[in-house]
């Protein structure tokens, strides 16, 4: 369970947004405006802040900023309307680990959240070998293994499934990987990213017996040990 | 009144004045320098005649005596253009030259310095006239003075032709200085005023107007030139701006007029859960492309409204080729097809990265939809090469491309042809396009490869090119 807070002033969003993290057994709590969410957020202990950029009294990307002054480190996920590349990069320059332009697939904000939940506080702190089942992946060897098969994989295949295992377990979403994997923010129309899964579950699943690699219908792609 | 403040105003006016007061200046001190120096000319002419005068006079006293030196100066009086004598006894009586009255004080003082006084001569008529000379006395053996001296008529006819030519050269000056201002005035004025009427008519929404350029490239061209550009650049910002409304107001009230239609029927017929879910999931993916359509409208809108120099870097295009190679590489071959890279290494453009990318995903993904050659297979093949001082980035497919005459028209946006009707797509794919070349300073050209389509864009050399 997460707790959450939502920095959010139109209602009706909000309440869309804590009841289906309510429905996903999150607890979520809602300031109407950016002082109000600072105090909060100041306060309590949250896994995670969803701030909307555009905020009444005070500005989304100033309540981050605030904040990280203050020493707090809690992953911000950034809501906005405004969708372009270089607004994103004004969010993360603020403070923010994440951002989602509105309007939003509410799987992808869950995916997003859930993954800044779990994400590592500081780079050190990342493992060098990851394990899904039998499936090891080794960062520094930079090798992958399945059993006692060893899997040879182009970079990109390597940088898609650490990503995949990195958050194993979690729901990672088509657009995740694009900007993760690829750095790419935009939106391609074709399914370039089904076709590399593929490839690469063609490598890592294909002539084993338990699928490790999962697609989970209208939201993306989860790396797990058992199928659900 | 209100005219006058109006010209005293203008540029034209201003420079005529300083005009004027510099070439016054500079005649004012030029003849004051000529004077000055003609007159110390003259002073030491008059004073050497004056020496040669007097070194002969004494020597015909001391050979003949009085006598001698009255002819003497009788004789010499007597020359055209002769200077001037006086003779005087001890008592200060006159007896020889041709003086008529000479202050007494002159003749009291003995000196050899060359002073200047004020005297009285004769002329042929025997009038009196007073005129100016410089003299030297002289004394000579038994009580006899002797006084020479050089009439100053011609330095003051000279002062006074100084003086007239001063009059002449400042009127012509200030002449001039008019002239000058007439002209530059009226042809300043007469640019100024065409630029600030056109402008006025463009202020009151008349945005196609442009200013006047006269092709003789002076600042005033140079300006307009200017000018137009900026007008030239805002026209096609409004432009898109109404496009993209017009376009909004098309292209998405007709997916809206769908979605609506479809809630209604729903509400009205779904007998059942399913149905009803049916219904819902359709509205959804609806929605979703109506987001989809505005965020590539909007895109579009800001690269178009983006100044060429934000978000621009060297970027080594091989590089960025290569990364949207790799990504799409797969997805081709998965149809059937393939997909090649002629690029130079280190081919570096100033640019923006991400939007170059977005090109080329664009124009892989439409080399995708419509580049498949009879067979049905795709060949997709990605260049990139330089041009005289450009570098051309190109996407050529193998399919049936596009006719010439629909060529112009595919840029523009939602523009769908027949052909691709059954493709998804919103036609906004060329138009992104479009707006980044446009962004670089290039253009998207549209080809005919024999088979195929090549499209291209033009970037500029990055500063770190090595060639």
């Amino acid at each position: 369970m997460l707790k959450l807070l939502i920095i959010e002033d139109d209602a009706e969003a909000a309440a869309y947004l804590a009841k289906g993290l309510d429905e996903l057994g999150h607890s979520a709590d809602r300031a109407e405006d950016g002082e109000a969410g600072l105090e909060q957020a100041m306060a309590g202990s949250y896994d995670v802040l969803i701030v909307d950029r555009m905020l009444p009294k005070r500005d989304g990307l100033s309540v981050i900023e605030s904040l990280r002054s203050a020493g707090d480190h809690t992953p911000v996920l950034i809501l906005s309307a405004l969708g372009q590349v270089d607004d994103r990069v004004k969010g993360l320059k603020a403070g923010g680990d994440d951002y989602l332009p509105k309007p939003y697939a509410f799987t992808e904000l869950q995916a997003r959240v859930e993954a800044l939940a779990r994400r590592p506080k500081a780079s050190g702190d990342l493992e060098t070998t990851y394990q899904v089942g039998d499936l090891v992946l080794d960062r520094l060897a930079h090798s992958c293994r399945r059993g006692d098969v060893e899997i040879p994989l182009q970079p990109r295949e390597f940088r898609l499934l650490e990503y995949l295992m990195q958050h194993a377990g979690q729901v990672v979403t088509r657009t995740m990987l694009l900007e993760n994997v690829w750095e790419y923010h935009f939106d391609p129309q074709t399914n370039v990213i089904d076709v590399h899964i593929s490839r690469l579950r063609a490598k890592i699943d294909k002539d084993f017996d338990k699928p490790l690699l999962q697609t989970i219908r209208g939201a993306g792609y989860s790396i797990r040990e058992q199928t659900r | 009144m209100n005219r006058l403040a109006r010209i005293a105003r203008t540029t034209a006016f201003k420079l005529a004045l300083v005009y004027l007061a510099v070439f016054t200046a500079l005649s004012a001190f030029m003849l004051i320098y000529i004077s000055r120096n003609t007159n110390q000319l003259m002073l030491t002419q008059v004073t050497q005649t004056l020496d040669a005068e007097i070194t002969g006079l004494p020597e015909e006293y001391a050979r003949g005596g009085v006598r001698a030196l009255v002819a003497a100066i009788d004789s010499r009086a007597r020359r055209p253009d002769a200077s001037l004598y006086l003779l005087t006894d001890f008592a200060g009586n006159i007896i020889a030259g041709n003086i008529a009255r000479m202050p007494r004080i002159v003749l009291e003082e003995s000196s050899a310095d060359v002073r200047r006084v004020e005297y009285a001569r004769r002329n042929i008529d025997g009038e009196e006239i007073r005129r100016e000379a410089l003299i030297r006395t002289f004394d000579l053996r038994g009580g006899y003075r002797l006084l020479v001296g050089r009439d100053l008529g011609e330095r003051r006819h000279f002062v006074h032709i100084l003086e007239e030519a001063r009059r002449v050269w400042i009127g012509a000056v200030v002449l001039m200085a008019v002239i000058t201002w007439f002209f530059v005035n009226r042809r300043i004025m007469k640019r100024i005023d065409g630029i600030s009427a056109t402008s006025k008519t463009i202020m009151h929404g008349d945005l196609s107007r442009r200013l006047p350029v006269e092709g003789n490239n002076d600042e005033f061209d140079r300006l307009a030139v200017n000018l137009n550009d900026m007008l030239e650049r805002i026209e096609l910002l409004m432009r898109g701006m109404k496009d993209v409304t017009d376009n909004i107001a098309h292209d998405l009230k007709t997916p809206l007029t769908r979605l609506r239609g479809r809630v209604e029927t729903a509400l009205r017929d779904a007998g059942s859960e399913e149905a009803y879910r049916e219904a819902l999931e359709a509205t959804l993916e609806d929605s979703e492309n109506l987001i989809r359509i505005f965020d590539a409208l909007l895109r579009i809108a800001r690269i178009e409204a983006m100044t060429p120099e934000a978000g621009m870097d060297d970027v080594d295009l091989s590089d960025v080729v290569d990364k949207i190679a790799e990504l799409y590489e797969p997805v081709v071959d998965d149809e059937g097809g393939t997909l090649t890279v002629a690029t130079a290494p280190q081919l570096w453009v100033k640019g923006n990265s991400d939007l170059i990318s977005q090109v080329l995903v664009n124009l892989i993904e439409n080399a995708m939809k419509y580049g498949r050659n009879d067979t049905g297979a795709v060949k997709i093949e990605v260049m990139a090469e330089k041009v005289a001082d450009r570098i051309v980035l190109s996407v050529r497919d193998h399919g049936t491309g596009i006719p010439s005459d629909q060529r112009e028209r595919v840029r523009g946006r939602f523009v769908r042809l027949e052909e691709s009707r059954t493709e998804p797509g919103y036609g906004l794919g060329l138009s992104l396009v479009h707006a980044v070349a446009g962004l670089h300073g290039g253009q998207l050209t549209l080809h005919d490869a024999q088979p195929g389509l090549k499209a291209s864009i033009d970037l500029p050399i990055g500063t770190a090119s090595k060639d």
